[in-house]
């Protein structure tokens, strides 16, 4: 079944968006994305892939693009990071807005000033609230088959959907990946037939202005579609495991089981911090790791019950809420605050900027996180003053 | 006033009942460029004026499927649209972005140029009323000298003259740009059927007077539009492939001043300064016609007496 490849980050990205058959590509240089669609625009000159790729000026043309192609009923792709992703802002708001199932690739880069190409989470974060699906990958192989999870449920829930890698550490970085066969792609990804398009003949309107009589209602769907996505991530996870051979779903639990203390891990800090963790259960820690796949929707249920029971919770956040504290910490206490018997949740900023997050690093967080017994607002790991 | 109607169908592709103001310009130019389009067409909108006219949800005043857009967008917008269409097996279907002049003169330019240097396949046109109108009459970079907005007070009116944005097409090299005025109906049909015909971007900038926006009573939107041309601030002309220029109408030559006092804008300025602005014209003018003499070795057949358009 399918071929094994040596694929960097980038191009996993760009294998997926061709075997998810997209339609219309339009991107902007920037790095460290610029890989993903150089091979796109290779593989659409070469004829291997029958899309039209827009060579636009800019990342917010690019995503417009986008739009136009999507609002035509046309599957749409397109790639950034940082400074291409905040510049996109507005038209952000409209592919979700307008409730289409655009699907793109943020590689996650540090946002500047000072200038910086290397890896952390700010630039994907700060676009949390403009109602896309944002789904952070760890390997080279869930990039590849995020994509194509991706369009599955975008295209059933009309919202569109970021799937997030880091910069270099996973961009750049080449792994064994398994590119599967088309037919069974197909089998599992049909062609995308939009229910609500511009179709000429037929003259309506779409986006006009709605007063407070309607506006409302439009937001609160939005709502209801990413409440749906909850599910359907976990079922299209749980179906491409049953035909391709991996599973996935809204979080991944590792060596959890009776685990007293767990760190909560995003994007490929969670590598890093598996391999710590099988250590320290070795050496007879009571720890586990819980990986964050999916941040929107945020699957509150699954979490509560991933670290309602536990002890001490360590979330690992490579980001921070300037004036508050790391994102994914916020998310996480949110989310388990209704709870009657909770942990106690403690959060940690490394690595910004692209800052090695090493496996001495993950456990010198592990046994602070043991030791502390109050809980203060941020802790940095690795700041040198 | 058969001849004004002449090649101008009867079929309507906008519908009655719109809310635009009284005798918008921007309003019977969709009108007639509706009619020349015919119905496979898609249409996209920025923010302006045509965001209100076209109706609110879940209304469509246009006989098309419409798209709204975000300010800027509106050139990307619709070459996003035309990838998605051919895709989907529309490959003849023609779309239309239709944006005011701030939409194209200033902040959509980058857009414009880009899809234009791309030669997207697409048909760009700008409403011009010469500023800002939808949210309350600033100045853009397509307000007249002399002209007085919100922003540009009669202490300090607008002192530079308008951008010269069909040349800046031109250096695009795009096969089509035009001018257009709603005064002019059977130019007006003419040239948006010759655009519908041809592949690439094309580009018509479209004079739309606004009688709030220009202080003007709304009767006089169709005479101002009409003595734009004939004083020659707004000439009828065509550039075709960035290089073939082409007049279509010899103005009868009014003074710049009957026209701007039909409009309050332009109230305040002095004999002086209309003199100044009347020399502007003039010579903007006279440059266009070493163009067209350019092009064609002669200015004989640029259409005079008043009735007759080059074709
Ligand atoms: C990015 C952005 N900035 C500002 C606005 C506010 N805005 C909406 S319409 C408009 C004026 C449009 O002027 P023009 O393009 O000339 O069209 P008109 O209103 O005159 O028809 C402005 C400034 C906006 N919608 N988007
Ligand atoms: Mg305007």
């Amino acid at each position: 079944m399918g071929k094994k490849m040596v694929l960097t980050g980038n191009h996993s990205v760009s294998y997926g968006a061709l075997l998810s058959r997209v339609e219309v590509i339009s991107a902007y240089p920037i790095t460290p994305q610029t890989q993903i669609v150089e091979l796109l625009s290779e593989f659409v000159a070469d004829k291997i892939l029958n899309a039209i790729f827009v060579n636009v000026e800019s990342e917010h043309s690019a995503m417009s693009a986008c739009i136009g192609a999507s609002a035509a009923g046309a599957r749409a792709f397109t790639a950034t990071s940082a400074q291409g992703l905040a510049l996109m802002h507005e038209m952000l708001h409209w592919a979700a807005g307008a409730r289409l199932p655009i699907v793109m690739a943020n590689v996650n880069r540090a946002m500047a000033p000072p200038w910086s190409v290397w890896t952390d989470q700010n630039d994907s974060l700060a676009q949390r609230d403009t109602g896309w699906m944002q789904i952070y990958c760890e390997s080279n192989q869930e990039v590849l088959d995020t994509v194509i999870q991706a369009y599955k449920v975008s295209e059933q829930v009309l919202l569109p959907t970021m799937l997030v890698l880091d910069a270099f550490v996973l961009s750049h970085t080449a792994e064994p990946v398994e590119v599967y066969d088309q037919e069974l792609v197909d089998e599992y990804l049909p062609p995308y037939e939009a229910k609500y398009r511009l179709e000429p003949g037929k003259p309506q309107a779409f986006g006009s202005l709605a007063d407070a009589r309607t506006y409302f209602e439009f937001r609160y769907k939005m709502q209801k579609a990413m409440e749906k996505a909850v599910g359907l991530i976990e079922k299209e996870g749980e179906l491409f495991g049953e035909m391709f051979g991996r599973k996935y779903g809204l979080v991944e639990e590792f060596m959890m089981d009776d685990a007293d203390y767990i760190l909560v891990t995003s994007g490929t800090i969670t590598s890093t911090a598996k391999v710590v963790v099988r250590e320290l259960q070795k050496e007879g820690e009571k720890v586990g790791l819980l990986k964050m796949r999916v941040l929107r929707p945020f699957p509150f249920e699954t979490v509560r019950k991933a670290l309602g029971d536990r002890k001490k919770v360590a979330v690992i956040d490579r980001n921070i809420s300037f004036g508050h504290h790391g994102v994914f910490y916020q998310e996480i206490k949110s989310a388990l605050y209704p709870l009657e018997k909770r942990p106690q949740v403690f959060g940690y900023i490394p690595g910004l900027g692209g800052r090695d997050v090493t496996p001495q690093d993950i456990r010198d967080m592990y046994f602070d996180m043991k030791k502390r017994e109050k809980v203060e607002e941020i802790i940095w790991k690795g700041v040198k003053l | 006033m058969k001849f004004f109607w002449d090649g101008v169908p009867m079929e309507e592709n906008t519908f009655p009942g719109n809310v635009a103001c009284q005798g918008c310009g921007a309003a019977l130019a969709m009108r007639l460029a509706m009619k020349a389009l015919g119905t496979n067409t898609v249409v996209t909108i920025p923010a302006c004026c045509w965001t209100i006219i076209s109706g609110e949800f879940p209304y469509n005043s246009l006989n098309v499927p419409l798209w709204h857009t975000a300010f800027e967008t509106t050139a990307i917008m619709a070459a996003g649209i035309k990838a998605g269409l051919t895709m989907k097996g529309h490959k003849d279907t023609l779309v239309m972005g239709w944006a005011g002049d701030g939409g194209t003169f200033d902040i959509g330019i980058q857009a414009l140029s880009g899809a234009a240097e791309r030669n997207e396949d697409i048909l760009y046109v700008c409403y011009d009323n010469e500023a800002y109108m939808n949210t309350g009459i600033q100045r853009s970079s397509a307000t007249p000298e002399g002209a007085w907005t919100t922003t540009t007070p009669v202490r300090h009116p607008e002192d530079k003259p308008k951008k010269n944005i069909e040349e800046i097409l031109a250096a695009h090299r795009v096969p089509y740009v035009a001018t257009a005025n709603i005064a002019y109906p059977e130019d007006f049909v003419r040239k948006f059927k010759k655009a519908r015909d041809i592949k690439g971007t094309r580009f018509i900038h479209i004079f739309a007077p606004c009688p709030p926006g220009w202080k003007m009573s709304s009767e006089l939107s169709i005479k101002s539009a009409r003595a734009a041309v004939e004083s020659k601030v707004f000439p009828l002309y065509e550039i075709e492939n960035g290089e073939k220029f082409t007049i279509n109408y010899w103005p009868k030559g009014i003074p710049v001043r009957d026209y701007l006092k039909m409009q309050g804008r332009f109230r305040h300025l002095t004999d002086e300064r209309i003199e100044e602005i009347q020399k502007f014209v003039e010579e903007t003018w006279e440059k266009l016609v070493r163009k067209h003499e350019l092009t064609h070795g002669t200015t004989e057949n640029i259409p005079r007496g008043g009735e007759i358009f080059y074709k």
